[in-house]
């Protein structure tokens, strides 16, 4: 778990996490979930949620591979068709969806998003999920954990607790999507 | 997306690949799954209003349908009101006053899809108007020729046979030529469309001509029951011009596919062993039409109620 809380940023667009501060949680989540999965390690499965979990989950499964010496599969779940508020917001573009050939039965999936919300897009992971298999039982890890959520869901891995207003907007760019590794907070 | 799918002459290249990839990332979501059903259109109802004739494309649609969650209803113009002499009109806003989000139809009249459109509150989508147009058709070929060969820029297409009647032809005349394909029709004379000089095509009557350098070769049905005159001498005349036999299959290129719509005269535009050689895509189109019509459906009816 991430310290104390930090104190809400003012200004428009607050850097919170700048590419060291990433790397340092990337890195802290990948030996929490060593020491939570034991001897099960080998049983984890890392699934991103598009678009930033995606690369969160290779980059966790890398940290994993260098602290423990074990490979871990990863895999990626769009969650698009399964939103509850797609009347509301539109249509968008799929993303994909990979699984280990393997699948996910029986398997420690660990569910890994940018920044945790309203927890809806969780609750559609979920559901996705039990479309997709039963695995043994499944964890979330965020890298920020915003408050505000509008469902009963609390992560098992946070990168860092961040009170915010509802009115602000928490971004996270990522190397591989944005071009740099930085969390943002704009917005009073 | 448009809220109406009425003709592939619609869509320009950004919104038919955007249903081309949406297909392609549904076949991936679903590969391999136990449940093949999506939440997504749970609670929204398709009508399939079909006053003519349909195997697949009415199956394909409901199918489509029901693995979104969408709720759907078959409606067959044999058997109903329409035999009373119940307009379009008047049935459309019956099932509209029901509760339906969108009306997949197939009419014998071109443009009814059109009118549809100016009547109803849903989405409408055709699914073959007459001779005009069958643009989810165009759509899952050309979703099957970029998932053979790769690729739809460049890539040749002879489109062969009853060009004439074909809505099947018209559709994918547009879509492919949007899509960067260069498409040739190969027909005789008496069943290419006046006007066809003005479509981005080009034209020829001698198939042996056009198959070596084709990558797809798409046969059309010889549409008999559209046919009130004779358009060639005989069936057999036909077949040994313009079929696709074993000999003319092995004038294509090595990567060349065989499409066809269906239904097949077999033994007509496409012999037997041609319609199940490794070539042939026929099977394949089939199972990729349940993916596209979902794409569609998906783009039409998953975002914002009107």
């Amino acid at each position: 778990m991430a310290g104390s809380p930090a104190p809400v940023p003012e200004n428009p667009s607050t850097v919170l996490l700048g590419a060291a501060d990433v790397a340092r949680v990337v890195d802290r989540i990948a030996h929490q979930v060593i020491e939570k999965a034991g001897d099960a390690l080998p049983d984890v499965v890392l699934v991103g949620i598009p678009t930033r979990g995606a690369p969160l989950a290779r980059r966790l499964a890398g940290r994993i591979a260098a602290f423990a010496g074990t490979a871990v599969d990863v895999g990626t779940v769009d969650i698009t068709l399964y939103r509850d508020d797609l009347r509301m917001r539109g249509v968008r573009a799929l993303e994909d969806t990979l699984l280990p050939a393997e699948g996910i039965d029986g398997r420690l999936v660990v569910l890994v998003d940018d920044v945790l919300f309203s927890g809806r897009s969780v609750r559609a992971a979920l559901d996705a999920l039990r479309d997709l298999g039963r695995p043994r039982a499944v964890q979330l890890a965020v890298l920020v954990d915003r408050g505000h959520r509008e469902l009963p869901i609390r992560a098992d891995y946070v990168g860092k607790n961040v009170p915010t207003s509802r009115a602000q907007k928490v971004r996270v760019h990522l190397a591989e999507t944005d071009g740099t590794d930085e969390v943002l907070v704009t917005g009073a | 997306m448009k809220r109406h799918l009425l003709e592939a002459a619609d869509l320009d290249r950004d919104d038919a690949t955007l249903v081309l990839d949406t297909a392609a990332q549904i076949d991936q979501a679903l590969a391999g799954r136990e449940v093949k059903k999506l939440p997504t259109l749970r609670g929204r109802t398709v009508v399939n209003l079909f006053y003519e004739d349909s195997t697949r494309t009415r199956i394909s649609f409901e199918l489509a349908a029901k693995r979104l969650s969408a709720d759907v209803i078959n409606f067959s113009a044999k058997g109903s009101s329409v035999s009373k002499g119940e307009s379009l009109k008047d049935t459309a806003l019956t099932l509209e006053a029901m509760g339906s989000d969108a009306i997949v139809v197939r009419h014998s009249a071109s443009g009814a899809p059109h009118r549809l459109a100016g009547w109803v509150r849903g989405s409408v989508v055709n699914a073959g108007d007459g001779t005009h147009e069958h643009p989810t058709q165009a759509l899952l070929d050309a979703y099957t020729i970029r998932r053979r060969l790769g690729r739809l820029d460049g890539v040749r297409v002879a489109i062969v046979g009853d060009v004439l009647h074909s809505r099947v032809a018209r559709s994918n005349v547009w879509l492919l030529s949007t899509l960067g394909a260069e498409v040739t029709l190969v027909a005789p004379p008496t069943l290419l469309p006046v006007g066809v000089g003005s479509w981005p095509v080009q034209v020829s009557y001698d198939l042996d001509a056009v198959l070596p350098k084709a990558d797809v070769v798409m046969m059309l049905r010889v549409q008999l029951e559209r046919m009130n005159a004779s358009f060639f001498p005989s069936a057999r005349e036909y077949s040994r011009r313009y079929g696709l036999d074993a000999l003319r299959l092995a004038a294509l290129g090595d990567e060349a596919i065989v499409m066809h719509p269906g239904p097949m005269n077999r033994g007509m535009e496409i012999a037997a062993d041609v319609a199940d050689s490794v070539r042939s895509t026929i099977v394949e189109q089939v199972a990729n039409g349940v993916s596209v019509r979902m794409a569609v459906l998906y783009l039409l009816l998953g975002g914002a109620s009107s």
